[in-house]
């Protein structure tokens, strides 16, 4: 059955060529012959504290949350910019940037039967996006109100010129709409509709067990045609990684998404018959792997010490060994997969063990009599396995340039506390996410003035006029054309100056069962909705 | 019964400045580990504002003193409330009641296990101190008490869940099975025979050992020359005679494995994804929950009294010498 539909599928990927459909229209077609019905289990490594995705718009949240409340669009590999409408379905920028106009879907409902309407997106702009979501809080910084001439049309007016490139880039991850029937007038912190979440998307919140699973059943009133297919998921808690495994070996679960299978396992799992390992669906969501350096040491604030460390530095091996193959080498602060910023002309400093010991020497910190230069406090991220890992690499790979690195391991608050609040550290190993576009999370890490105590930000104290203002300029460049350039000019300074190493960029993997179909098949896939996710019987 | 009466008055008396202590001492543990609350809750929020952090230290009460937030929780402590734990937005009472079932149904078998599995090869290896089967017996008991018990629930998965599929690899229970009743608690049974088998195992070994060593010593013992002298069926001299004496240190054991245990469902728990105590003091410690940990701590060390005080209770009851001793102290 999953032979036939697979070729099937390409037929009609075949077929698209020449006919020229839409992304869209191809994906229904295919949907209508997807089997419907059957559980499915997905292992979840931990459990999210909220299922407010307006709130919290992290991953941890959206990989159970987005199956039920929906953004105004979701990321798609050949939509039209990159998206698919899913609540909104177009959005227009005011060509002074002051404004944009959302058509909203019509005849969508909540999961309690009342009408969703351009209020709900109103409410869920000015009362959660902007005050309590903590990406929200950025991108609609000078959002003003919210207009809604009709039920069906929400229009941002925002105070300061805004790029229609950034909301756009931004939509799939801070616009998660909430019901403002059940939150109006309420402490929206602390709704309880946040454990048990209601929206309008293909799976409804059925129960949470502490510990054990999450349980969502299909929404029979989705907006979505002949949508979704599967009857039910469930969320399992496995906290172990090697319990995912074994459980997935065992038929127990049919998923498990965000690498929880680990890597060095993967080889020997994907020889299991019948589990496969998919590395589509995390195109959107690339971490970078990045040296954090604190300026305020004297040392590393002269510019070829840090070109120094970037020399010494084999990215490919790094590639090779920490991540076994299942990453790339960094050349900036944009990762290569995302298209629309990423300026391949820029390239970063390359291995070059000799260069980085004439920079040193050059620099004034000529080797003492036990061969080494100065020392220096390394704290990896605990992030993931592979950001301790690195730092493992990172101390060897600079002994041999003769800096003398001291490894210092911390738990995940010890960690942030002293890199991001007390500054106590010389390099730090950091994995900082891409979001879709430069100004949601990545120019915060080489910005100047942040105040203590913003984790993921740059708290290395670095300062650089020029990058300063070019980072203002794209805040307020409406042509998208200019807008890019700027973000072009800004990797460039990046690299070059290095305020902080790009090393590597990631993305993880999925393993599950070949019973699951459609698995990885949009570039937010573990946290988008699922709606064509299906179970071959 | 008037015995049994005064030991747990005096035990009562006596733990509460233990109490006190314990928690005074988790509040100033935690807050002398680096990063707080909000700090381990950052990381899963991936990315703020210096506006958002302020307010989250302010909405959780951290920007106060510890002397503040230390008598707040005292205080509340008064009043039988254990406080709001911050890592999970919840009442700490909630989340220890929804847990510690599990633990001690997860405890409490392995214990049965151990102790009945344990002394019952003890009094076989203890039969005939330096035959082969003690040998083997001791051999192979000190090589499972050698093995780290997430090594051997590993082991155990692999086998039985993965490769043979008797059992199923995690959990407590069917995930949303409707099972109710009796096909409920044979559901739960099935689910933790690998568990209190990774966990009993371990302590088993103790057991075992420790009843062949309270054997081998009962047989040089003055009454026991003296039943084999008599005549006595070799049967009835170890069941009645050497096996009784041996068994009492079993019984202290018993009690003080009640506390190492809780040590050790940490891991079982985490490897079985058991929702239970053990993985929940290990959430709290890293998610820096003060409240939450100090919760716990006070509950185990109810627990720990509460075990051996039945303890001493059962020992009283096994050895009259006992009771006469403790009055005259």
């Amino acid at each position: 059955m999953a032979g036939l539909l697979i070729s099937r599928r390409n037929l009609l990927l075949g077929a698209g060529g020449v006919l020229a459909t839409s992304g869209l229209l191809m994906r229904m077609t295919w949907a209508d012959d997807l089997p419907r019905g059957g559980r499915l289990v997905v292992a979840a490594d931990s459990e999210p504290r909220t299922l407010n995705p307006a709130i919290v718009a992290s991953n941890g949240v959206f990989f159970i949350a987005s199956k039920v409340i929906e953004p105004l669009a979701e990321a798609m590999m050949d939509g039209e910019g990159g998206l698919a409408p899913r609540l909104a379905t177009s959005w227009e920028g005011a060509e002074d940037g002051l404004s944009v106009t959302f058509k909203l879907r019509e005849g969508v409902t909540w999961h309690d039967g009342a009408p969703f309407t351009s209020e709900d997106v109103a409410f869920s702009a000015m009362e959660v996006w902007k005050p309590l979501q903590n990406l929200g809080r950025v991108v609609f910084a000078n959002l003003d109100t919210v207009e809604t001439p009709d039920a069906h049309t929400a229009i941002f007016r925002f105070s300061a010129p805004t790029p229609i490139q950034l909301i756009r880039n931004a939509l799939p991850v801070v616009t998660s709409v909430l019901p403002k029937h059940l939150y109006e007038g309420t402490d929206i912190a602390a709704n309880p509709a946040n454990n048990a979440p209601m929206g309008t998307g293909p799976f409804k919140f059925a129960e949470h067990k502490p510990g054990e699973y999450f349980r969502l059943v299909r929404n029979d009133a989705y907006w979505g045609e002949g949508l979704p297919k599967l009857d039910e998921i469930i969320f399992r808690v496995l906290p172990d990684r090697a319990a995912a495994a074994s459980a997935l070996e065992a038929g127990e679960i049919q998923v498990a998404a965000f690498s929880q299978v680990p890597l060095v396992d993967l080889e020997r799992i994907a020889k299991v018959p019948g589990l496969k390992v998919v590395t589509e669906g995390y195109e959107a969501l690339t971490y970078q792997l990045v040296v954090e350096i604190n300026h305020r040491n004297e040392i590393l604030a002269d510019q070829s010490v840090r070109q120094a460390i970037s020399h010494a530095i084999d990215r490919d091996f790094v590639v090779d060994t920490v991540f076994l193959g299942h990453a790339q080498a960094a050349t900036g602060p944009v990762p290569q997969n995302a298209p629309q910023f990423y300026n391949p002309d820029v390239k970063p400093y390359s291995f070059d063990i000799e260069r980085a010991n004439a920079l040193l020497d050059e620099a004034g910190y000529p080797r003492g009599e036990d061969g080494k230069r100065f020392s220096l406090r390394l704290l990896p991220a605990p992030f993931f396995s592979e950001t301790r890992q690195f730092g493992d690499y990172l101390r060897q790979a600079l002994g041999k340039v003769g800096i003398d690195v001291t490894l210092v391991n911390n738990d995940t608050p010890a960690h942030l506390k002293a890199v991001y609040t007390d500054h106590d550290f010389d390099l730090a190993v950091g994995s900082p996410v891409f979001r879709g576009d430069p100004a949601i999370s990545t120019t915060i890490l080489v910005q100047s003035g942040i105040p203590d105590g913003v984790p993921f930000s740059n708290q290395g104290g670095y300062a650089n006029a020029e990058l300063d203002t070019i980072i203002d300029q794209a805040a307020e460049t409406i042509d998208t054309e200019a807008r890019t350039a700027l973000y072009n000019d800004f990797q460039r300074i990046v690299v070059e100056d290095l305020p902080l190493i790009n090393v590597a960029e990631w993305g993880f993997t999925t393993v599950a069962s070949d019973a699951v179909l459609n698995v990885g098949n949009n570039p937010r896939w573990p946290v988008s909705s699922w709606a064509d996710t299906a179970l071959a019987s | 019964m008037n015995r049994a009466l005064t030991l747990t008055r005096r035990r009562v008396v006596s733990s509460i400045p233990v109490l006190l202590i314990v928690i005074v001492g988790t509040f100033l543990l935690l807050e002398a580990a680096p990063g707080d609350a909000v700090d381990a809750y950052l990381l899963s929020l991936g990315g703020g504002d210096a506006g958002l952090v302020a307010e989250l230290r302010q909405s959780y009460g951290l920007d106060q003193s510890l002397v503040k937030r230390l008598t707040l929780y005292v205080g509340a402590l008064l009043r039988f409330d254990l406080g709001w734990s911050v890592a999970f937005d919840r009442p700490v009472l909630d989340l220890i009641a929804e847990r510690l079932p599990n633990t001690l149904w997860l405890m409490g078998a392995a214990t049965a296990l151990a102790f009945s599995l344990g002394s019952l090869l003890g009094i076989v290896a203890g039969a005939r101190p330096g035959s082969l089967t003690d040998r083997a017996l001791s051999i192979g008991s000190l090589a499972l008490y050698a093995v780290p018990s997430f090594w051997l629930g590993l082991v155990l998965v692999l086998v039985f869940a993965v490769d043979l599929r008797w059992f199923p690899t995690a959990g407590i229970e069917t995930i949303a099975s409707g099972k109710t009743g009796l096909a409920r608690v044979a559901d739960i049974a099935w689910h933790l025979v690998l568990p209190v088998s990774a966990l009993g195992f371990i302590y088993l070994a103790l057991f075992l050992r420790m009843m062949r060593t309270g054997m081998a010593e009962a047989w040089r013992q003055d009454f026991v020359l003296f039943a084999r002298a008599r005549g006595l069926a070799r049967r009835r001299i170890v069941l009645s005679h050497v096996a009784r004496n041996a068994l009492l240190p079993l019984v202290t054991m018993l009690g003080l494995q009640a506390a190492a245990m809780l040590g050790g469902s940490v891991v079982v728990e985490s490897v079985f994804a058991i929702p239970g105590f053990g993985r929940l003091a290990h959430e709290a410690v890293s998610g820096r929950d003060a409240p939450l940990l100090t919760g716990i701590i006070i509950v185990s060390a109810v627990l720990v009294i509460v075990v051996n005080l039945l303890v001493d209770i059962a020992y009283a009851a096994l050895d009259p010498r006992v009771g006469s001793g403790e009055a005259s102290s």
